[in-house]
């Protein structure tokens, strides 16, 4: 289990935040290959906090703002943005992007751009944990938006009623896009839905970190033991749903009083106050931090764009025929005549 | 066990049967697979041999169902989810078409899906608009899922256990009107290969290229052709429709001249349309007549019989259509 004292917990969310700031920078300067780019600033304590106690083994699936989740959980920023830029050298070599990434390795079974979509695979992952006696967990992040979706209570349903090592994790942000949670559900108190399949549930404030990380050990532990868990998160989206999204459905009163629900300000905040960490030591961390997602963007710019014959590779395992390729067919078809 | 009479729910069966037998990560997942026996008994007992955590009785949750064993099949598992009719393909298709179908793509082949999902299809059994379809196109649209349509109980047999050694997932649609039919499995014998069409009844005349149950409604009309008309026509089952053999279909129809494409599905748009245009662009030069589509009507099934029967090609209509391509 990862070192969860508070000054690791800020490192980690000050990579988050940095490293969304830069992709939105490589947006910006024109070297993002997506279009769709969903950043999680002000969500860093939920990424980091219930990551804090996942372990090697367990795996996760994502939603489409699950650049932070992947960082926290060990994800290297330099693969992370070269995928966000669509290079060959990033972890999908550039077919998946911001909304498809994925690394077996650190137990990143996707992120997904189907609201709701990555969910029952952790459902699946809990079953192939039973099976193998691993004792890993498997761990599905979605948003208050896929709370809308069906699939999200058949998976809870099937969780619990097989008593499987799952953890739901909503981390409600306010917005399914431009649609606030109240004008999505009559009960915005979304643990309680959990709850109502026998789900381990509650809610915590995504203010402080730490509160984060007490409410996901207990919870995690629970679905370790085969009660599934299910927490809801509670922050607010800083930015628009995408980057070109400038919030015309909110009041920028609404907005000043959301941006002050901070969890990385309030982390370094308190490490002052508290003495564990100066303001030298903070500022020489942000900087260490900075020039690693600076190298990142530039690690994403000098990166190799795919080969075009690789656009037939991976639709089918590689001891499989690739497709044949339009050009080819018609090539053929046509030199007949 | 080398030969044994058997029927096509059985041979099903025995499929499943052995693949557990053999392979302690293949599990059964669906509604009714378990106490129940599936709603076609094709799962019968398997619960008492392999255990409730192997053989799994799940709610109603299709999309769960299918998206469960997307990630099972990622950690580790061979699961086989079943799909009580593929009329409910629908409720399914994010967890089939975006994740199942794209996950080794999107990923960049860090990992496959190899699950299969067993359902079943077509008429036959009166059941009506939404329990009756041929809804095959829907998968062979979708670039990464193979597709598997068994009309003979060898191939029952032999296509299921092709499927569960699949690296991608397969979608593996049985006829309702089969399962009872009757005939025999050699486990032993060297089986057809995956993706490898098969040539059932030769003849120079035309070729019929079908998939299953039309397949026995093709036989029922080429022997009619030949006995009364003297027409001969090869009958051809193409056993999967992803992978494509077309390597098999084409010297056929460069020989004979003559194509007709026979599907349970309706027409527009359908499996029997993408087959008709290849055969068009491919054969071209060879052909002497358009390549013909006897398909199902662009319309839902009845539940009256009468309306049912008349809705999808008979052997009568296959061999009607043929005799015209002969004036």
């Amino acid at each position: 289990m990862k070192n969860t004292t508070l000054p690791q917990l800020y490192q980690e969310m000050r990579r988050v935040r940095t490293f969304e700031e830069r992709v939105g920078e490589l947006f910006v300067r024109g070297q993002s290959a997506g279009s769709m780019l969903h950043l999680s600033i002000g969500e860093e304590s939920a990424a980091v906090g219930v990551c804090a106690r996942m372990r090697d083994g367990d795996t996760f699936t994502t939603h489409h703002r699950g650049h932070g989740i992947f960082l926290a959980r060990g994800a290297d920023p330099d693969r992370m943005m070269a995928e966000i830029a669509g290079k060959d050298t990033g972890y999908c070599h550039g077919k998946g992007g911001s909304m498809h990434i994925a690394d077996m390795g650190l137990g990143h079974l996707g992120a997904n751009a189907i609201v709701g979509g990555g969910i029952p695979a952790v459902v699946g992952a809990g079953l192939s944990a039973r099976h193998q006696k691993s004792g890993a967990v498997s761990v599905a992040f979605f948003g208050d938006g896929a709370t809308g979706q069906g699939i999200l209570y058949e998976s809870m349903n099937m969780a619990a009623l097989w008593k499987l090592p799952v953890m739901f994790v909503c981390i409600n942000n306010q917005y399914g896009m431009g649609t606030r949670i109240d004008q999505a559900t009559a009960n915005p108190d979304l643990h309680e839905r959990a709850a109502a399949f026998g789900l381990a549930a509650r809610t915590v404030d995504g203010l402080e970190v730490e509160d984060v990380v007490e409410a996901a050990t207990d919870l995690m532990e629970q679905a370790r033991g085969g009660t599934p868990a299910f927490l809801a998160i509670d922050c607010y989206r800083f930015y628009g749903h995408a980057r070109k999204d400038k919030s015309p459905y909110r009041e920028e009163l609404e907005e000043e009083e959301g941006r002050k629900k901070d969890p990385v300000l309030q982390a370094r905040e308190k490490l002052l106050t508290t003495g564990l960490m100066d303001t030298a030591e903070l500022d020489a961390l942000d900087d260490e931090i900075a020039r690693e997602m600076d190298a990142a963007i530039d690690f994403a710019i000098a990166g190799e764009e795919p080969q075009m014959q690789s656009m037939f590779r991976d639709v089918y395992a590689p001891t499989e025929p690739e497709p044949e390729p339009v050009r080819t067919r018609l090539d053929r078809i046509l030199a007949q005549g | 066990m080398a030969l044994q009479e058997t029927t096509y729910r059985d041979a099903l069966r025995l499929a499943l049967h052995e693949a557990m037998q053999t392979d302690d990560t293949v599990i059964l997942l669906g509604e009714e697979v378990g106490r129940y026996g599936g709603a076609y008994g094709v799962t019968k007992d398997l619960i008492k041999e392999f255990g409730a955590d192997r053989v799994i009785d799940t709610p109603i949750s299709e999309a769960a169902i299918v998206g469960t064993a997307v990630g099972a099949a990622m950690t580790g598992l061979r699961p086989v989810a079943e799909l009580m009719y593929v009329d409910f393909i629908g409720m399914t298709m994010d967890q089939l078409a975006n994740q199942a179908a794209k996950i080794r793509y999107m990923f960049g082949g860090q990992i496959g899906v190899p699950m299969v999902l067993r359902t079943q299809g077509g008429t036959g059994r009166s059941a009506g608009a939404q329990h009756s379809q041929s809804l095959e196109a829907y998968v062979m649209h979708t670039p990464g899922l193979r597709l598997a349509m068994p009309a003979t109980v060898e191939d029952a047999y032999h296509l299921l256990r092709q499927s569960l050694q699949q690296p991608d997932p397969v979608v593996f649609i049985e006829h309702k009107g089969l399962y009872t039919m009757k005939g025999t499995v050699d486990a032993d014998a060297e089986p057809v290969a995956w993706g490898q069409a098969n040539l059932l009844r030769a003849g120079a005349d035309l070729v019929i290229v079908t998939y299953s149950r039309q397949v026995h409604h093709a036989l029922v009309a080429a022997q009619t052709l030949h006995s009364e008309h003297g027409i001969n026509a090869a009958v051809l089952d193409l056993r999967t429709l992803n992978p494509l053999d077309f390597d098999t279909i084409r010297p056929l129809v460069e020989d004979a001249g003559r194509a007709m494409v026979v599907s349970e599905g309706v027409m527009t748009c359908g499996v029997a349309a993408e087959l008709a245009a290849r055969i068009t662009e491919e054969c071209f030069d060879f052909l002497e007549d358009p390549v013909v589509r006897v398909a199902g009507e662009d319309i839902p099934i009845s539940v009256s019989p009468l309306l049912e029967q008349n809705s999808v090609p008979t052997p009568e209509l296959i061999a009607e259509t043929a005799r015209k391509m002969f004036p």
